[in-house]
């Protein structure tokens, strides 16, 4: 544990960030599987309350920047104090983009029609939890300075990646089987490949977690698995080849 | 299995930046040095180096020896008896220890100049003041002591302010000129290096940052080692910083180092704030 500072407030002030922070995260949780049990559902009520909750992610994204600025002016961090300012300030527009992208699937559930298979959205249910599960896990990481969660949040993206591909080539195979399914499966791969965001975001909280605690960034090659822009391509072309 | 032992170690991707300590010459190379106030210890076993051209700053709580080690420098201690110095510091290019009871501390105070936390022009005109350093070491001759007055009230950016009144009284400048006053007087017999002890602590904010300004200035041309209680201050006018504790030296590194990314958890506490 860090020693307190001689002057208390400032303590106030950096916990008053993590804790909004904190509060962000759990909304921007709320955001994602609102929006995924929307579309699964077709709950318009669901994807409604998540752009009413997209407001206030937004709002606390600006007091935490306001809170932020006012607390380096005021106590001219160094080190790990400074550290700790910078990091809210990115997490929390990692989160805020988390909430972005919960928002246009959120908005999907509209433009859905009728015809909606259910075991074609498993895939998606099944990423939606992955992330889920990461981005708890980081928050966890940045709330306990926990080197070792934001670590495996860090390498685990890869799982996300190679399930987003493999997704990606199911869909196609979808819509070849029967052309009704087009609609709904282009809806299905943008939500897969905006949750797949998610995850890269969730690393870039994990890489900031990493700097917060020990003052660099981290030098490994993370390992990669999207290679959704050029998934289905082969299956693409052999009907007619 | 702790599982702290699974994160993975990895590397910083980026060298630390700035000057390389290695590469820039040594002008002073301070080996175990002590110092005794009578029976009091107040600095213990001190090793570190003073980069040529580089500006070093000393920073620590009120008693952590600081301003005792600055004083080291050019022999302040021996005005009092009783003082007494343990180990060495060494200044090149001469490699002369000038804490040596072999070496005249005169001869030391010529080579080394110092500025204090109070502006302290003598009571004489802004000329005499400048030119007394020159005088002591028996330069008379009007026209080079006209030339290196000039000079050093140019180096210590006073010049422009002060050229119309040369004959005035040196009390009637302000704070901060006067300051930078004195820090033409001990620029003026072109000292190796320069000492400021908390130069800028009795000035406002304004005269402050023209002190910086001139520190800066002066770094590629002077050895600066200043005491400072200002840790942003340290942070923007240094290249090495030294942190002080109870008489030691905790650590020593190059200043972007010591402010972001701090080796030891008492320099961490100290310039984050939460020392004792």
């Amino acid at each position: 544990m860090m020693n307190e500072h001689t002057a208390k407030a400032f303590d106030v002030d950096l916990q008053e960030l993590a804790r909004l922070v904190a509060e962000m995260g759990g909304l921007a949780e709320k955001q994602v599987a609102d929006a995924v049990g929307a579309l699964a559902r077709r709950d318009a009520e669901r994807a409604r309350r998540v752009l009413e909750i997209d407001a206030s992610v937004d709002a606390l994204q600006h007091e935490i920047e306001e809170k932020a600025v006012l607390t380096i002016a005021r106590r001219q961090p160094m080190a790990v104090d400074l550290r700790e300012i910078v990091s809210a300030l990115r997490i929390a527009n990692d989160l805020e983009r988390i909430g972005d992208l919960a928002k246009n699937i959120a908005k999907r559930v509209a433009l859905t029609g009728d015809f909606r298979p259910q075991k074609l959205i498993r895939g998606v249910e099944h990423m939606a939890a992955m992330v889920l599960g990461q981005l708890k896990k980081v928050l966890d990481s940045y709330g306990g300075r926990d080197l070792v969660k934001a670590m495996m949040v860090w390498k685990g993206d890869e799982e996300i990646d190679a399930l987003c591909t493999s997704l990606f080539r199911e869909l196609i195979t979808y819509m070849m089987e029967d052309p009704r399914n087009i609609t709904f499966c282009i809806h299905l791969m943008f939500t897969a490949k905006n949750i797949e965001r998610m995850g890269d975001h969730a690393t870039n909280i994990a890489e900031t977690v990493y700097f917060m605690i020990e003052g660099h960034p981290i030098a490994d090659e993370r390992p990669k698995g999207d290679t959704t822009t050029i998934a289905g391509i082969e299956e693409l072309r052999s009907p007619s080849g | 299995m702790d599982e702290k032992t699974q994160v993975p170690v990895v590397q910083p991707t980026t060298e630390t930046p700035a000057k390389p300590a290695a590469e820039s010459p040594i002008r002073a190379r301070v080996v175990d040095l002590g110092f005794f106030y009578g029976e009091k210890q107040a600095l213990k076993g001190l090793n570190f180096v003073v980069h040529d051209c580089q500006v070093t700053a000393l920073i620590g709580p009120s008693g952590c020896g600081k301003s005792t080690l600055l004083r080291a420098f050019n022999r302040m201690h021996d005005l009092y008896p009783g003082n007494r110095y343990q180990g060495e510091i060494i200044l090149y290019p001469e490699k002369i220890n000038v804490v040596s009871p072999d070496v005249d501390p005169m001869l030391v105070r010529l080579k080394i100049g110092m500025v204090f936390q109070k502006p302290n022009p003598f009571p004489k005109s802004i000329y005499e003041n400048v030119a007394a350093g020159l005088w002591v070491r028996g330069i008379r001759k009007r026209s080079i002591v006209d030339e290196r007055v000039e000079l050093a009230l140019r180096q210590a950016a006073l010049w422009d302010e002060v050229k119309d009144r040369l004959r005035t009284s040196a009390y009637g400048l302000s704070g901060g000129q006067q300051q930078r006053l004195c820090i033409a007087r001990a620029l003026a017999p072109e000292p190796e290096m320069l000492l400021l002890d908390e130069p800028t602590s009795a000035l406002d904010p304004i005269a402050t940052s023209r002190i910086e300004e001139l520190i800066a200035e002066l770094a590629p041309m002077v050895t600066v080692v200043i005491v400072t209680h200002n840790m942003q201050q340290a942070a923007r006018v240094s290249d090495h910083t030294a942190f002080m504790y109870l008489g030691e030296l905790i650590e020593f590194d190059i200043t972007s180092k010591i402010f972001t990314t701090p080796s030891d958890r008492r320099t961490q506490d100290y310039i984050t704030g939460r020392f004792g």
